[in-house]
């Protein structure tokens, strides 16, 4: 018997709900914005319910072991943001040849508008290149019912099934109904069957062939599916998919407008149900977040079914092509395709905004990172080239050591093609412990196998902090909080090849600086991992060190402390003062010129 | 046509309680048995950045509030309230915590900021009130600056079509039960403060 709840839930914590009531066995994943949740929420219950939740070394590996999951019969789960889908192409695009055993579901949660990402790539484009459905929810509603479809078509047609929520599905709550959790399933096991399971090219080809015959099995399906549905009203129409069909139907509604809606929840889009809607309409308006897709489709399908439907949407200007969807850009452009006026956002005076002071997202107060980057910075002077990552760090932008920022891992590797492609200057790279261990380990390896000349420093703050302090290999415990190998960064890098390697806290400037100027002299590759414990993670595990205060007195007012950055450090006008928000790091006190900051005893 | 009962934008700043204002009216809008919808703020901007809640309640459709469509604006920082001043409702109420987090750009000497009244008057212009009042300090009365954004809360209860009596509910369901008493006098001390 299956109970129905009613919870108010994230998103994600939603879909996380959906894949227990699934029964799934096993869930990977590698953290990045806006996905995290769903492994967070999940790993500390996977003992009461038996299954297995991890945190992997990055994308590319939770694909990996959510495949061979799935081929013992387990259904599985992958979870990543969009970009990680990046590093996991390369098995996602087999994986639809060779096909699943138990479900498999993969989260790819996009980020319109970048709110914490560095690019705006739509992962539905990810699905229609490996030929795999994906389910696009438009709240947490769906995306819970999605995942419970998303397991029974991969059975079905024995193909991977991607979700993609966007961050205002993955981070909006609702009241959410969801089930009691299922049973993981029985007895797994992996059966040998060469022809599904080796992709040779000899039995590629003939996957390919079978991939392409799934297909017209998988729209007639999704053509049911209720997330495809349509109401016609007039002969004025609105496409509208995922979250927007939701803005859609709530624009119209206000509106009071006769409008005809089709709302798209699934894809690969139900062709007949696109044709029979554009045959009825004269003038339809597309509305999606990020890429045409359903755009595009509906441009093809209008050439056979309807030639002379007027469409609008991303190539006619009507619906912005980059950033974030929101409810009154939807509700503009549909009054503007019915002539009704459009409603403008209230307007603040632009003299009356510019009082405002920015609030950029800024590294802690007492934060390694920015002691780090001070050290560097002295050693390698501010002419050096500082190839930067993915992480926390990255916020650094101001500190004039992030010169680059690519994708994850991207640093080490950019600073090699750097120097060879023919900077004399001093190269310091720098990424951080779980951004070196998703993919820095191979660029490490590359520089030393090709003779880089460069530093290489490792932020060692022994978590995933931006995501939200998840765990990873270097911080010897798993997602589920069970004891993992003890891992030195210093013995891998050594391995790997880097001639000087050495350990430093950067919470002592004066050796952090000389650890920093040897490794500049070395005449190869060299590795500095800046070892200092997340300060949020530290104060959460209860360290407490005494707050630093201004000698009034001593204070010249050179402002050599405010310009640090620390947000605990403020200037008063004539001296500099220190806030609340200390957390004890010392490093101001090191570098005031005066020594008029000390400790509080 | 209105499609939501009541929209609340909460502003602030990462780490200023933002969430659990979201979590609390949430779970009391469900025990009164009115559909909810929020969207919160999670990733960069948590570090020490802008952060911006929307929750609709009595709302089946998107948990995103339109620009000029609030309700209320609910800030826990006076610059902030002053930056998502665009969301409200010429209709609309803005409550507002006059003490102000400093943000780097201000502490590093690059920006300044503005006195409170800079700030309130031009807030006065787009909506039908201002409640301005210092929720840290009546927090702290209650027994910690902690509780600051229930203190918001407490001010915010009129103007959300729930019981009082289903907010405290929701309340202690929510914070630990050692805080309890210095949450419930916090609430009090908002209600209070816009009477």
């Amino acid at each position: 018997m299956v109970f129905i709840l009613r919870e108010y839930l994230l998103g994600n914590i939603a879909i996380a709900k959906g894949i227990l009531e699934a029964g799934a066995g096993v869930v990977s994943g590698y953290p990045g914005t806006p996905s995290s949740e769903i492994v967070d929420f999940l790993a500390p219950l996977a003992k009461e319910h038996g299954i297995h939740v991890e945190w992997s070394v990055n994308e590319k590996v939770a694909m990996e072991v959510a495949i061979g999951a799935s081929w013992t019969g387990t259904r599985s789960v992958v979870t990543m943001k969009h970009v990680g889908l990046n590093v996991a192409a390369d098995p996602f695009m087999t994986l639809a040849y060779l096909g699943v055993g138990g479900g498999m579901v993969v989260i790819s949660a996009d980020d319109p508008y970048c709110h914490s990402s560095q690019n705006e790539q739509d992962s539905r484009r990810y699905a229609s290149f490996a030929r795999v459905p994906c389910l696009d929810p438009a709240d947490p509603q769906e995306a819970r019912d999605m995942i419970l479809r998303a397991f029974a078509l991969s059975e079905e047609f024995g193909v991977p099934v991607m979700l993609r929520p966007t961050t205002r599905v993955s981070h909006a709550r609702a009241d959410v109904e969801v089930g009691s959790p299922g049973k993981r399933m029985d007895k797994p096991s992996f059966e040998k069957n060469p022809a599904k399971r080796v992709a040779l090219p000899v039995h590629a080809r003939p996957l390919h062939v079978e991939l392409l015959d799934k297909q017209t099995g998988i729209e007639a399906a999704l053509a049911e599916e209720p997330w495809n549905r349509f109401e016609m009203k007039s002969e004025v129409g609105v496409i509208a998919s995922g979250i927007a069909g939701l803005y859609a139907e709530e624009a119209i509604a206000e509106l009071e407008a006769d409008i005809s809606l089709l709302r798209i929840g699934a894809y690969p889009m139900p062709r007949k149900m696109v044709g029979d809607f554009l045959e009825r309409v004269e003038k339809v308006l597309v509305i999606e977040e990020m890429d045409p897709v359903v755009e595009e489709f509906a441009e093809m399908v209008a050439k056979e079914r309807n030639p002379k439907v007027e469409i609008l949407g991303k190539r006619s200007g009507a619906v912005p092509s980059v950033g974030e969807l929101d409810p009154l850009t939807v509700r503009n452009a549909i009054a503007g395709m019915i002539d009704l006026p459009r409603r403008a956002a209230p307007k603040m005076n632009r003299e009356v905004l510019s009082i405002l002071p920015p609030r950029p997202p800024a590294l802690c107060p007492g934060c390694s990172h920015r002691a780090t980057y001070y050290a560097m910075r002295k050693a390698f002077g501010k002419d050096a080239v500082f190839p930067n990552d993915i992480g926390c760090y990255t916020m650094g932008v101001g500190m004039g050591t992030v010169d680059t920022c690519l994708c994850m891992g991207a640093s080490i590797t950019v600073g090699t093609g750097i120097r060879f492609g023919g900077e004399e200057k001093g190269i310091c790279a720098v990424l951080g412990d779980s951004t070196f261990l998703h993919s820095g380990l191979t660029g490490l390896l590359n520089a030393a196998y090709n003779d880089a000349r460069m530093t290489v420093t490792i932020l060692d703050n022994s978590i995933t902090a931006m995501t939200g302090h998840q765990p990873h290999p270097g911080t010897g415990c798993t997602a589920c909080g069970e004891t993992s190998p003890a891992l030195s960064l210093e013995d891998i890098c050594r391995s790997l090849g880097a001639g000087f390697v050495e350990t430093t806290d950067p919470y002592d400037l004066e050796s952090a600086i000389d650890a920093f100027e040897r490794a500049r002299d070395h005449p190869g590759l060299s590795v500095v991992v800046a070892k200092q414990a997340c300060v949020i993670s530290a104060i959460r595990s209860g360290v407490r060190r005494p707050r630093l205060k201004v000698d009034e007195e001593k204070c010249g007012g050179c402002k050599i402390c405010v310009k640090f950055g620390c947000p605990a450090i403020e200037f008063d006008g004539e001296v500099a003062k220190i806030n609340a928000l200390c957390s004890g790091c010392g490093v101001c006190a090191q570098i005031c010129p005066q020594k008029a900051i000390e400790v509080v005893k | 046509m209105r499609t939501s009962k009541c929209d609340v934008v909460v502003v602030g700043v990462g780490g200023q309680g933002v969430i659990l204002i979201s979590e609390i009216i949430g779970r009391a809008a469900m025990l009164a048995g009115l559909s909810v919808r929020g969207v919160e703020t999670h990733g960069m901007a948590q570090r020490g950045g802008s952060v911006i809640n929307h929750i609709r309640v009595g709302c089946d459709y998107s948990a995103m509030i339109s620009p000029g469509g609030a309700d209320v604006l609910l800030a826990m920082e006076p610059a902030e309230a002053l930056r998502y001043a665009h969301y409200l409702s010429p209709e609309g109420v803005a409550l507002v915590n006059t003490k102000p987090v400093m943000p780097v750009t201000v502490t590093t000497g690059v920006a300044s900021y503005p006195s409170i009244e800079e700030i309130l008057a031009p807030l006065r212009e787009v909506c039908s009130q201002v409640w301005a009042m210092d929720a840290t300090g009546l927090a702290a009365k209650a027994g910690s600056p902690q509780a600051t954004n229930v203190v918001m809360l407490g001010a915010l209860s009129k103007h959300l079509p729930i019981e009082e009596t289903t907010l405290m509910e929701a309340l202690s369901e929510t914070v630990p039960a050692r805080f309890l008493e210095i949450n419930r006098k916090a609430f009090e001390l908002g209600k209070i403060e816009v009477e």
